[in-house]
C-alpha cells in the first residue's frame, strides 16, 4: 500500500488542533505538521478550509477534511486497522457524540469566556458553571468508562481526545485563577484519568504544559487587545 | 426489528424534531410521536435530557438519545439495512458531517435573527442567512440530493428549515427564491417524498406560531 501523505494544519495551543493529534498518534499515523502563525492565515489553510478559515485542517492525498471532531471521526474510519477510537456499539458512540457536543457547544464556550469576564462577580459565576460541567463529566465518566480508566473503557477513546484535548487549558484556567475544577475528593475519578490521559504515549508531547499556555494566554490577550484597538 | 419500543419526545414546529422524524421514516421505523409541551416541561422530558432539557429526544427500549444530528446518526447506525443516510466512503461521510455540521451553525442562528431583530441587525442577519444559503446551492451542485441520488444526511440535516422559509421572508420582508433558485426547487422537490412532506409542518402554521412567539417575546 502506498504511504499516505497526511498533512495537519494547526497550532501547538490549539485544543482543537490537539484532537486529531491524538488519533492519529492512536493510529501510529505519521503526519507533517504545518504551524499557523498568531494573527495571520496562510493561503493553504484559506485555501483548504474557505468556509471557516480555522484549524485544524487534516489534508490527506490532497483532500481537506474541517471540523476536528469530524477530522477524528475521518481518522478512525480511514485507519481502521488501528486501535478504535469510537465505541463499536451504536448507543456508546450517541452518549460519547452527545458529551463532546456539549463540551464544544456550553462547556468550553464558558471555560472562554472566564478569561474575558470584565467584573469578579460575573468570573465567579462562570468558574462555578464550568465546575458544575466538570461534575457532570465526573458522572458520565462512570456510565461511559464501565469500570475502566478511559471513557473509551481500556483504551483512549473519543471522549478521552475531546475531553482530555482541554486539559491542557484546564489547567492553565485553574493556576490562573486559584480555583481546582478537578479535585481529588470532589472528582476522584476524573483526577485518577487526567493524570492517565495526560501521560499516555499518545497525548503526552501532544498536551502543552501548563504553564506555556499561561504564558500564551497572556500573549494572546494582549494580541486582541491590540487588534480590537486598531 | 421486532419487539423496538421507540418514543420521539418532540415538538410539532420544530425544524430539529423533523430531522428525527424524516430519518425514523425514512427507514420505516414504527415510534409512539409524543407532543411536548415546552413552557410546562414534563418530568419525562427532565428526565430523559436532564443537561438541555430540550427535544427532540429519541427513547429507544427506555434509553434516551439528545441532540437531533446525533439521534439522526444513531437511527442510521441502528437501521443499517435500510435507506442508508451516511455515505460509505469515509471521506464522503466526513463531507456529509461538515455540511450538517454547517447547517447547524448557521440555519438556527441566523434564521432566529431575522425573526427576532430588525434595523440593521436584521438586515445583516438576512445577508448572513441568503449567503450559507448560496454555499449550500454550490455544495449541492447538480446532484438530486445533497447525498447523491438519494436523500441523506445533509438533507435531512437542512429541508426541516424550509418550513419555517415562510416565517422569515415575511417577517424579514425578503425573498429567498430570488437569490437561491436552485434550492429552493431542489425544497419543493423533497417535498415530493413522503418521509419529508409528512415530516414537515405547514409553513403558514409555522409562521402564525412565529407571530404567536414574537407577541410573546414583545417583539410585535
Amino acid at each position: 500500500m502506498a504511504k499516505s501523505d497526511v498533512k495537519l494544519i494547526g497550532a501547538w495551543p490549539s485544543p482543537f488542533v490537539m484532537r486529531p493529534r491524538i488519533a492519529l498518534n492512536i493510529k501510529s499515523e505519521g503526519y507533517e505538521f504545518l504551524e499557523e502563525t498568531l494573527g495571520s492565515k496562510s493561503q493553504l489553510l484559506l485555501e483548504s478550509n474557505p468556509v471557516h478559515k480555522k484549524i485544524p485542517v487534516l489534508i490527506h492525498d490532497g483532500k481537506p477534511i474541517c471540523e476536528s471532531l469530524v477530522i477524528v471521526e475521518y481518522i478512525d474510519e480511514v485507519w481502521s486497522s488501528g486501535p478504535s477510537i469510537l465505541p463499536s456499539d451504536p448507543y456508546d458512540r450517541a452518549l460519547a457524540r452527545f458529551w463532546a457536543a456539549y463540551l464544544d457547544e456550553k462547556w468550553f464556550p464558558t471555560m472562554r469566556s472566564i478569561a474575558t469576564a470584565g467584573e469578579e462577580a460575573a468570573r465567579k459565576a462562570l468558574i462555578e458553571q464550568a465546575g458544575e460541567g466538570v461534575m457532570m463529566l465526573e458522572d458520565a465518566f462512570s456510565r461511559c468508562s464501565k469500570g475502566k480508566g478511559f471513557f473509551g473503557g481500556d483504551q483512549i477513546g473519543y471522549l478521552d481526545i475531546a475531553f482530555g484535548s482541554f486539559l491542557g487549558w484546564l489547567r492553565a484556567t485553574e493556576k490562573t485563577n486559584g480555583v481546582k475544577l478537578i479535585d481529588e475528593t470532589k472528582t476522584p475519578s476524573l483526577f485518577k484519568w487526567a493524570t492517565s490521559f495526560s501521560s499516555h504515549p499518545a497525548v503526552k508531547d501532544v498536551l502543552p504544559e501548563t504553564q506555556k499556555l499561561v504564558e500564551f494566554a497572556k500573549v494572546l490577550a494582549k494580541f486582541k487587545a491590540a487588534s480590537s484597538t486598531s | 426489528m421486532a419487539g423496538d419500543q421507540v418514543t420521539l419526545l418532540d415538538y410539532w414546529s420544530s425544524p430539529f424534531g423533523m430531522r428525527v422524524r424524516i430519518a425514523l421514516a425514512e427507514k420505516g421505523v414504527k415510534y409512539e410521536y409524543s407532543e411536548q409541551d415546552l413552557r410546562n416541561k414534563s418530568d419525562l422530558l427532565l428526565q430523559m435530557n436532564p443537561v438541555h432539557k430540550k427535544i427532540p429526544v429519541l427513547v429507544h427500549d427506555e434509553k434516551p438519545v439528545c441532540e437531533s444530528l446525533i439521534i439522526v446518526q444513531y437511527i442510521d447506525e441502528v437501521w443499517k439495512d435500510k435507506a442508508p443516510l451516511l455515505p460509505s466512503d469515509p471521506y464522503q461521510r466526513a463531507q456529509s458531517r461538515f455540511w450538517a455540521d454547517f447547517v447547524d451553525k448557521k440555519m438556527y442562528e441566523f434564521g432566529r435573527k431575522i425573526w427576532t431583530t430588525k434595523g440593521e441587525d436584521q438586515e445583516a442577519a438576512k445577508k448572513d442567512f441568503i449567503d450559507s444559503l448560496k454555499l449550500l446551492e454550490g455544495e449541492l451542485g447538480d446532484k438530486p440530493y445533497f447525498g447523491g441520488e438519494t436523500l441523506g444526511y445533509v438533507d435531512v440535516a437542512l429541508l426541516p428549515f424550509y418550513c419555517w422559509f415562510y416565517a422569515y421572508e415575511t417577517i424579514g420582508n425578503f425573498n429567498i427564491e430570488a437569490d437561491c433558485p436552485k434550492l429552493i426547487a431542489y425544497c419543493k422537490r423533497c417535498l415530493q417524498k413522503e418521509s419529508v412532506s409528512k415530516s414537515l409542518k405547514d409553513p403558514h402554521k409555522v409562521y402564525d406560531f412565529v407571530v404567536m412567539l414574537r407577541k410573546m417575546l414583545g417583539l410585535e
